[in-house]
This record gives C-alpha cells, sequence and structure tokens, in this order.
C-alpha cells in the first residue's frame, strides 16, 4: 500500500461544492482520528493541516459534488493523482443538497440570486464524482458516519472489502427496535429504498426518513410509489422527499419523474 | 388459602389485583420482569413493574400495512395484541458480540468477556408467541447444533403466558394451530376473565411462584367461561388460511409460477417482514477492526433473505431478484422449514402483514398457490 515500504499510506482530502461537513465528520472523530493519524500520512486536507506533502497519494476522498466546469477539470487531476478514490458524502455521491437547482431552470436562478450572473461559470447540473471520473468506493450520508470512513480506510489498509450495509434503512430501525413512522404513524418514509447506514436518525426520533444515503442497490422503485403517495401529508410531498438530499441519485429521479408523469395523467 | 395442595397443571383463580404479588414473587425467584407497555404510541414490551403498567383498556387496530393503537376504556389488562416488536430479541438479540481477539506480540489472543446472562420472566406471551418460541428451539436447540448464548438465553426463561381471548385484525393463530389458547411451554398461563385470572400452572418454578399467592381454586363456572372465551376468540380472527397441511405442497409446486413475479411487483425487498417475524433468525457475522489492527471484534447481527447481500457468494447471488427473494421468505416459512425443523415457520400472529409498508398478506399469497394447485 505505502509508496516505499517504511513509509506510511498517504491520505488526500479534497472539498468541492459542498458545505464542508463531511470534512467535519472526519475531524469529529476524536477517539479514533489520533490512532488514524499513526497509521496513515495525512498528507494534503487543508482544513486540518496547513503543510501540504507532494503528491500522487495512495487514497484520495472527494467530498462535494462538480458542479462548475473547472471542477470537471480538477477531478481529473486528482483522479490521476489517488491510487484510490473514495466519494464522500451524498454530494460526491448523488449531486448533494445543492443538485435541487437540477430541476429548475439554471438561468433563471442565477439572475434571482446574484447581483452580477455574469460572474457565474455553472455547469447546467450539480453532478456527483462517479459522472466524471472512476470512482472506487462511495460513502453516502449527508453528512458522512465517520465511523463508515474509517471502516472504508481501515478495510483498505487491510486489503478487504469494507463493510458497508447495502440494505434498507427499514432492517436498521427495526433492529433499533422503533416503531414504524408509516405504518404506526401514517408518515411518508424513504426507509424502505434507502442504503442503512446513518443508524436510523430521523426514525429514531419520529420522523420520516429523506434519504441521506441514497438509494440501495436493490431499490424497487416501482414497489415503493403507491406506499409512498399513499402516505403525503399534502400534494407534492413525495417528490419533494425523493428530491431533497439524494434527489439527483438515478433511482430517485426516476421515483420523481413517475411519481409527476402518474399525476399529469 | 384453601385446604388444597398445589400441583402441576392445578388450575386455580387469582384477583387481578394479586398479579403485582405475582410478579413480585417471579422477582423474588431472581428474575426480571418484561411485559407489555404503550410507549411510543405502539405496543412494546418492557420492564414492568406491576399491573399498573400493563396497557389496561387498549386495543390495536391493524391492517395490512396499518397499526393504531385504541384507548376503548375497557378494563381488561392484556387484551393488545402484538405490536412489531417480538420476544425474539430477548432470546436472540439484534446484536451480539460473539469474541474479541487482541494481538498481543504478533499473536492474537482471545479476550474474556465477563457476561451476565439475563434472567427475564416474559409476562403476557401470547400463544403465537409462545409457538414462535418452540419454533425458534427447534432452529437453535437440536441434536446437532445448539447456539450456546440462545440457550443460555433460554433456560434462563420464565415465561407467563396469555390466553389470546381478543385476536387482533390480522391475526390467524387459529388456522397455524398455535391459539388461541396457549399450547405447551409455558411456566403459568393466565386466562383473563371479567373480574379475575384463571392461572394454570406449568412449571415447578410456576408451581414456587403461585405458592406464594392468595389463590383459590378453580370455579366450573370460571373454566366455562375461559372455554367460551376462547371458542369465541377462534371464531373471531382477522385473517384465515384454510387447510394449512395443503400450503407446502401448494407452494413448493409452483416454484415456476408465474404469481411470483406478481407479488414480486409489489414488494419492496425492504425486509421489514422478517425482522419483524417471532420465528425468522437469519444472521450476519461482521468483524469491527480497530484502526491499529490490534483487536477485532466479531458479532452477530439480524440479517435478512431481503438483503441482497445475504444471498452474495463466490461466482455470484443465487437470489439476484426481489422475485427470488420473496420466493424464499414465502417458501421457508410455508414449506421448505417443515422440511428443515419439522415444523412451520409461520405461526399466524400477523406481523408481517401489518408492518409491511407495503400492505402484502401473507394469507391471501399462499391462498393463491392453494388455488393454483387444487
Amino acid at each position: 500500500m505505502a509508496n516505499k515500504k517504511s513509509k506510511k499510506p498517504t491520505i488526500a482530502v479534497y472539498k468541492f461544492s459542498s458545505c464542508d461537513g463531511c470534512q467535519l465528520g472526519i475531524l469529529n472523530l476524536e477517539d479514533e482520528l489520533l490512532d488514524l493519524v499513526g497509521v496513515v500520512e495525512i498528507a494534503h486536507f487543508l482544513e486540518a493541516r496547513r503543510q501540504v506533502l507532494p503528491g500522487p497519494y495512495d487514497i484520495g476522498l472527494v467530498e462535494g459534488s462538480v458542479s462548475t466546469p473547472e471542477e470537471v477539470q480538477r477531478i481529473k487531476e486528482i483522479r490521476h493523482s489517488c491510487g484510490i478514490l473514495i466519494a464522500l458524502g451524498t454530494c460526491a455521491t448523488a449531486g448533494g443538497v445543492q443538485g435541487l437547482r437540477n430541476f429548475e431552470d439554471l438561468e433563471e436562478l442565477i439572475n434571482i440570486v446574484y447581483e452580477h450572473p455574469e460572474f457565474i461559470d455553472s455547469l447546467p447540473n450539480s453532478t456527483r464524482v462517479a459522472d466524471h471520473v472512476k470512482v472506487d468506493y462511495e460513502l453516502w450520508g449527508c453528512p458522512v458516519n465517520k465511523y463508515q470512513v474509517v471502516e472504508a480506510l481501515v478495510a483498505i489498509l487491510q486489503n478487504r472489502r469494507p463493510n458497508l450495509p447495502q440494505y434498507s434503512l427499514c432492517l436498521e430501525c427495526k433492529r433499533l427496535g422503533n416503531p414504524c413512522v408509516t405504518v404506526a404513524y401514517g408518515m411518508p418514509c424513504l426507509g424502505p429504498i434507502v442504503r442503512a447506514g446513518c443508524g436510523a436518525l430521523c426514525p429514531s426520533n419520529g420522523r420520516g426518513c429523506y434519504g441521506c444515503f441514497g438509494p440501495m442497490d436493490t431499490a424497487e422503485v416501482d414497489a415503493f410509489i403507491p406506499v409512498l403517495k399513499s402516505h403525503q401529508r399534502y400534494p407534492g410531498e413525495a417528490v419533494r422527499l425523493l428530491r431533497t438530499i439524494s434527489g439527483y441519485a438515478p433511482a430517485f429521479v426516476d421515483a420523481a419523474e413517475l411519481i409527476l408523469a402518474q399525476e399529469e395523467e | 388459602m384453601p385446604d388444597m395442595k398445589l400441583t402441576l397443571n392445578n388450575e386455580v383463580v387469582i384477583q387481578k389485583s394479586e398479579l403485582d404479588a405475582l410478579l413480585a414473587a417471579v422477582r423474588q425467584q431472581g428474575y426480571q420482569t418484561v411485559g407489555p407497555v404503550i410507549k411510543h404510541e405502539v405496543l412494546q414490551y418492557g420492564p414492568i413493574e406491576g399491573i399498573s403498567d400493563l396497557p389496561q383498556g387498549y386495543t390495536s387496530v391493524q391492517d395490512a400495512g396499518s397499526y393504531r393503537i385504541k384507548n376503548t376504556g375497557h378494563s381488561r389488562y392484556f387484551d393488545i395484541t402484538p405490536g412489531a416488536r417480538t420476544w425474539k430479541e430477548y432470546i436472540y438479540p439484534p446484536r451480539k458480540r460473539l469474541f474479541t481477539l487482541s494481538k498481543e506480540n504478533r499473536h492474537w489472543e482471545r479476550v474474556k468477556i465477563e457476561e451476565e446472562i439475563p434472567k427475564y420472566a416474559l409476562v403476557g406471551v401470547r400463544p403465537c408467541e409462545l409457538q414462535a418460541i418452540g419454533v425458534l428451539d427447534a432452529v437453535l436447540v437440536r441434536k446437532d447444533f445448539t447456539d450456546p448464548d440462545y440457550f443460555a438465553r433460554r433456560s434462563r426463561l420464565f415465561i407467563l403466558a396469555v390466553d389470546c381471548l381478543h385476536p387482533g385484525d390480522t391475526c390467524f393463530c387459529a388456522s397455524m394451530g398455535s391459539g388461541p389458547e396457549a399450547g405447551e411451554g409455558y411456566d403459568l398461563k393466565l386466562t383473563e376473565l371479567d373480574d379475575c385470572f384463571l392461572i394454570r400452572i406449568g412449571s415447578d418454578i410456576g408451581l414456587a411462584v403461585m405458592q406464594e399467592l392468595n389463590w383459590e381454586p378453580a370455579t366450573a363456572f370460571c373454566q366455562q367461561a375461559a372455554q367460551r372465551g376462547l371458542e369465541h376468540a377462534a371464531r373471531s380472527m382477522g385473517r384465515h388460511i384454510r387447510d394449512i397441511e395443503s400450503v407446502p405442497d401448494a407452494i413448493l409446486d409452483n416454484l415456476e409460477h408465474p404469481h411470483w413475479i406478481e407479488v414480486s411487483a409489489r414488494c419492496m425487498s425492504c425486509g421489514n417482514c422478517t425482522f419483524v417475524c417471532p420465528t425468522c433468525f437469519c444472521w450476519d457475522a461482521v468483524d469491527e477492526v480497530s484502526v491499529t489492527i490490534k483487536e477485532t471484534s466479531r458479532y452477530r447481527v439480524w440479517d435478512s433473505c431481503f438483503n441482497l447481500a445475504y444471498s452474495a457468494q463466490a461466482g455470484g447471488n443465487t437470489r439476484p431478484s426481489t422475485k427470488s427473494r420473496y420466493r424464499q421468505w414465502l417458501s421457508h416459512k410455508f414449506g421448505n422449514w417443515q422440511k428443515q425443523f419439522n415444523v412451520l415457520g409461520c405461526v399466524g400472529c400477523g406481523r408481517c402483514i401489518t408492518w409491511c409498508p407495503a400492505g402484502i398478506d401473507v394469507t391471501e399469497e399462499v391462498k393463491v398457490f392453494q388455488e393454483v394447485s387444487s
């Protein structure tokens, strides 16, 4: 793994269009962080360390979505300088909450928001890292589960597959003994098609899941849509839920479009 | 106290208020008493001290994909049928550490874990749930294999079963032969009548507990009232499967029937049915390795046949589609389980019907296969 036998593997953390919350997740590791810097060299992590060691790096973690032409160039360069590339958090894996703009008229938005729209140079959509370069691992979440970051890094160091759940949030909820917010309270919840991993934060507090961890690999959108629609509390809630955090994930794009098409009929 | 010596299988009556003394006597034997409580607007299981903790007056309104509790103000303590949670979590916890290894001088050593296995008294175990514990016993305590943690927890249980006089809207224990009267395996069994509890003694510990209480011999009137209540309950099940003996073949003879595609179009593959099922026992082993790679722990966690990773293996996935995963679930519960463990995997509690967000009803799916094979 290391460049030379005596050296520790190097890690680089990059920021794209994002809120920095996932990088903070790494800094918030506290107990594990000291152990981590004992086994890896944090070579490039501007939010944590002023010193930047020269690349190439063994592992690159990319926070944020790719949303400007400049970022398209930068992600390609980063891909070249990192042996293993990890997309960190839902901005990097699905375009993030700023992907809300993907469903609106970008030019109109720019004119409303900015005093000098001519300074804005933006891609038509807030895109995921995998739209531009090959990604080796995706860590979902808004923010990521910091323990999944550790698990991914440790697994790579040990040359094994990281143990990241691929099953529905419902299973995590049921292991915790939470009442199902859909069945018991009639609330809409994306849980049945969302990947577990957050620790069922929202349902544990009596709220429906809004999908930070994105669609699970086996998301059965067609079966889920009637369930979601029948629990809407106001018109349009189903589409809003799907499009809020992981809205640009392909399965959620499809689900929202299907619902809109059904409503038009 | 009457001039009658209590023995096994005696039936006696106690005043309802005497349940406090009963629970105290059970705790005196070293048990933690856990029972039905209303929490977050659903029926759950949790620590109880006495009769005032019980959900008196409550009932539930259940249908496929829907659950609501309702306080009707009736006077009974044990009327509300189960919610999503099962007694399984007390004897087969969702997450359980199996072992921890520590690396000392390049050598891995097993770390000694001091663990006291709790002694639980399960209060208000319904007939379907009692049968479910029996099913788990058949799976996890066998001649060729015994799960040590399950066995340790199971052998420390005290079970106070409750006959089910008011079944719920998704119940079908009468079809499965597991209720509404509690079968074997309890320490004490209780039938709630209007003004007293009829108690049947099922074990020596149950006998020891009853000897501490104020009881009276059961009158024929009480016994007849209980019998009438049970007959009425058997007729008021919310769901039915007729001719259960024909079900295993009806399903196993039709594994390629197009209905599997039809039902899988409604199935989200979320796995809720398996985690609320009181007999589902599948698990995964998860290793948690420290950053420094000096310590590693293995955990057993509940897993589900609806998890794609559950059937992943070298060379591919044996159940890649929702159709194949749903077929595995239904054909195991109602077919192959019997071949494997000599008992069906379903006890008719109805949880998988109520707690399926998509409202898939196993009794309806089973009927389809019975119809195509008749």
